[in-house]
């Protein structure tokens, strides 16, 4: 049982939760995951640590609203305690100075690239950071990446901040007006596969982190594997980041794509729930 | 005890329709009238050739004796004497293999079912008066890790407490039991049973810590400063692939997956359960290998409605390593059987779902190193088989986990720790190993026995101090 220190909105539906896990907080380095589970019923999902704080012996995971349980998640407030929390997993993010970099984050996937952009500038390298998202209020840790990124750029779909247009875009911009040596991308699967395509014809180191489907993330069930230089790969124990230029991303999205109708059986059973709730509450004069 | 030869005591099932339709356990067990009447069966050797081929070495005459008297909680008593968890092996070990093989009375006729009066005892014992708690009185002060939750660490476990010291052990998953609970089905051993001897052992005084993954949450190293010695149990790990194109389309899972989703997480009471599982309903499975991971896979297959469900097996009947029973239950399931067949390629369609495999056929040749006949294919004998879904079931690798953190321990090139087979002490002073992540995927019983094996020179270490570095340490053989 993992106690919540604190729960807070950072969108309408992007969740930022600290959370007491002192071993983990001690252990986890930049681009580990923990596997998390919040009920006797749940399933096992794993999100990526997004910080830790040593001394308060909390670790810090930011969660977007997609299916069933991370649904149930968002509900969540501090006070409530989260089941089973498993970690660090997966392979640390390779540090080192490679110089001039360009950190992408699209969306929740941010946060993920939040720990691993702040490792990059600490190892001495210069670090522009692109936020992309559908819209202004979907943008994350504006902020908190201001506070040591050299540049931030933001792009929007639909233009309420920064620059409209792909994230993409604004990296061919980067790309166009020097020389960049190291780039990192987080988010959707079509923003990394583009972002991928983008910098191989310039020959730019690019690496992603991949979120496939899992269950124990510890190896054992090889559920996550996905297709990396023409070879199958856990992403949990061999990943979860990977060269970008060797990802078969069409292999991810198929296999991300396995449970679909499931998922969606599974949200809207949980809506009727979460509405028979209301339902209830309205009734007895709430 | 009688001289006349008797039949075998059946072992009465769940009937066959009613079964192929839920997930509760095939076999009910025998009354006390049905153990003592095969207990009578049993010949009581001087020389007890039985106890030899258990790899525990249960004191066999002795406890089926008992049952015979009718004095249970007395064969319950000599049992756990050797087996702490009597109501698990008696479910899973292949005795036609071990005990039965080697009964006397099996040369005439069939053996005495040892397997079954075992589970009848520990059930009887478990039901009526409560699993025995065996911790010792006397403390000793010392503090023993113990890194896993399944069979090896539990029989090791179990051991320690008994000898007096502080035992914690480390579970990754949520659930103690490893194997016990992820990966052999409710069919074939109720995860309640398993539960109550994990109970048991906390009674005893064993603490159990879950979500706690050794080599990453905290290290060997890091253990070894808190505790007086470290037992390694961690089982096998990553699934063999088959390494055939297409084995990344949806619909392909590794045994490991497909059972993890339907034993841990109750994939099968979805939505209920928010594990999700492809609909088997109406659908072609196709599952590849022989041993036991294969055959439960298969029947858990059928349980989830799959109109066909068949194991693909590149050698024949006679050469499976499955356990007996298992096979029997399946033919009688309508579990089908392709015999002597090589997957070549896995075909899906446009969205990328499983279609079809190529299979090459395949005739048995000479005898290779484990002295099975080796099958060798049939030139220009190649077809397609229409599949909806296939599971992959041949063995497992070693978990990288550990070695990668502990670079210090000595390892074979599969990844197994290497140890010296009579005291399991590794390379590194203080830590010792066992089971699965040693041998490579074994049985139950045999990570059991290698628990116990360790808990006795742990034990020893702890009072000696004494640690052997001219230690033999040897790969151990691949079963």
């Amino acid at each position: 049982m993992n106690k919540i220190v604190e729960a807070e909105f950072l969108s309408d539906n992007i969740k930022k939760f600290v959370i007491e896990a002192p071993q983990i907080a001690e252990k986890r380095k930049a681009g580990q995951f923990v596997v998390v589970r919040i009920s006797q019923t749940g399933e096992r999902i794993p999100i990526t640590i997004a910080n830790s704080d040593i001394e308060k012996g909390t670790i810090t995971i930011v969660v977007q609203g997609a299916g069933k349980t991370t649904n149930q998640i968002l509900q969540l407030e501090a006070g409530d305690t989260i089941l089973d929390v498993v970690g660090p997993l997966g392979k640390p993010t390779h540090i080192e100075n490679y110089g001039n970099c360009v950190v992408l984050g699209g969306g929740v996937g941010t946060a993920i690239a939040f720990p691993t952009a702040k490792a990059l500038k600490k190892a001495g390298n210069y670090v522009s950071v692109i936020l992309g998202a559908k819209t202004s209020s979907h943008i994350i840790l504006r902020d908190e990446i201001s506070e040591f990124a050299d540049e931030v750029y933001i792009t929007t779909d639909d233009g309420t901040e920064g620059l409209k247009g792909l994230i993409t875009v604004k990296l061919k911009d980067l790309i166009m007006e020097g020389k960049i040596d190291f780039v990192l991308a987080i988010g959707s699967i079509p923003m990394m596969a583009a972002v991928a395509d983008l910098t191989r014809t310039y020959g730019i180191k690019t690496v992603v982190s991949l979120n496939p489907i899992m269950l124990d993330g510890t190896g054992m069930c090889g559920g996550c594997r996905a297709r990396v230089g023409g070879k199958n790969v856990f992403v949990c124990v061999d990943g979860p980041e990977f060269d970008a230029h060797e990802v078969d991303f069409n292999v991810l999205k198929q296999r991300n794509e396995i449970y679909k109708d499931k998922e969606q059986l599974s949200l809207h059973q949980c809506n009727i729930e979460k509405q028979a709730v209301l339902l209830e509450k309205q009734q007895s004069g709430e | 005890m009688s001289k006349v030869l008797t039949e075998r005591m059946k072992m009465p099932t769940q009937a066959v329709e009613e079964r192929i339709c839920n997930f509760k356990e095939v076999n009910l067990g025998y009354t006390l009238e049905m153990a003592q009447t095969e207990a009578d069966r049993c010949l009581q050797c001087k020389k007890p050739m039985c106890t030899e081929g258990c790899p525990v070495s249960v004191k066999i005459p002795d406890f089926v004796g008992a049952v015979y008297e009718g004095d249970i909680p007395k064969a319950a008593k000599i049992l756990k004497m050797d087996n702490i968890l009597p109501a698990v092996c008696g479910r899973v070990c292949p005795q036609e293999e071990q005990c039965e093989k080697l009964c006397v009375l099996g040369r005439k006729e069939k053996p005495v079912a040892i397997g079954n009066l075992e589970r009848f005892v520990a059930d009887w014992e478990r039901e009526n008066i409560g699993i025995a708690s065996n911790a010792s009185k006397e403390k000793t002060g010392f503090k023993v890790a113990v890194i896993g939750g399944g069979p090896s660490g539990l029989s090791c476990a179990g051991d320690l407490i008994q000898m007096g010291h502080e035992v914690t052990v480390f579970e990754a998953l949520h659930e103690i039991g490893g194997v016990l609970m992820y990966g052999i089905p409710e069919f074939r051993l109720p995860k309640e049973i398993v539960q109550e001897e994990v109970k048991a052992l906390e009674k005893a005084g064993v603490v159990f810590i879950k979500n706690y993954i050794i080599g990453l949450t905290e290290t060997v190293d890091e253990l070894l400063e808190r505790f007086d010695a470290v037992f390694i149990g961690v089982g096998a790990g990553l699934p063999y692939f088959l390494n055939i194109p297409g084995e990344e389309l949806n619909g392909i899972y590794s045994s490991n997956e497909f059972l993890t989703r339907i034993n841990l997480m109750k994939a099968y009471k979805f939505p209920e359960y928010d594990t999700p599982m492809l609909s088997l309903e109406g659908k072609t499975v196709a599952v590849f290998g022989g041993g036991n991971t294969a055959i439960d896979s298969v029947r858990t297959a059928k349980r989830l409605g799959a109109s066909h469900a068949i194991i693909f097996y590149r050698r024949t009947q006679e050469e499976m390593p499955a356990r007996a029973e298992e096979i029997h239950h399946a033919i009688e399931e309508g579990i089908e059987f392709l015999y002597l067949v090589s997957p070549l390629k896995f075909n899906g369609d446009s969205n990328g779902w499983l279609k079809s495999v190529t299979i090459q056929k395949m005739e048995l040749g000479e005898p290779d190193h484990s002295g099975r006949r080796k099958p060798i294919p049939i030139p220009n004998q190649i077809e397609d088989i229409e599949i909806d879904a296939a599971i992959v079931a041949i063995g497992n690798g070693s978990n990288p986990i550990i070695n990668q953190t502990t670079p210090d321990l000595n390892v074979n090139k599969w990844g197994n720790i290497l140890v010296d087979s009579e005291t399991m002490e590794t390379n590194k002073p203080g830590v010792f190993a066992g089971g699965d992540i040693v041998t490579g995927g074994a049985t139950v019983i045999l990570a059991m026995g290698a628990g116990r094996k360790a808990a006795k020179s742990i034990n020893e270490f702890l009072k000696s101090k004494k640690w052997n570095d001219n230690n033999n340490i040897v790969s151990l053989p691949e079963w």
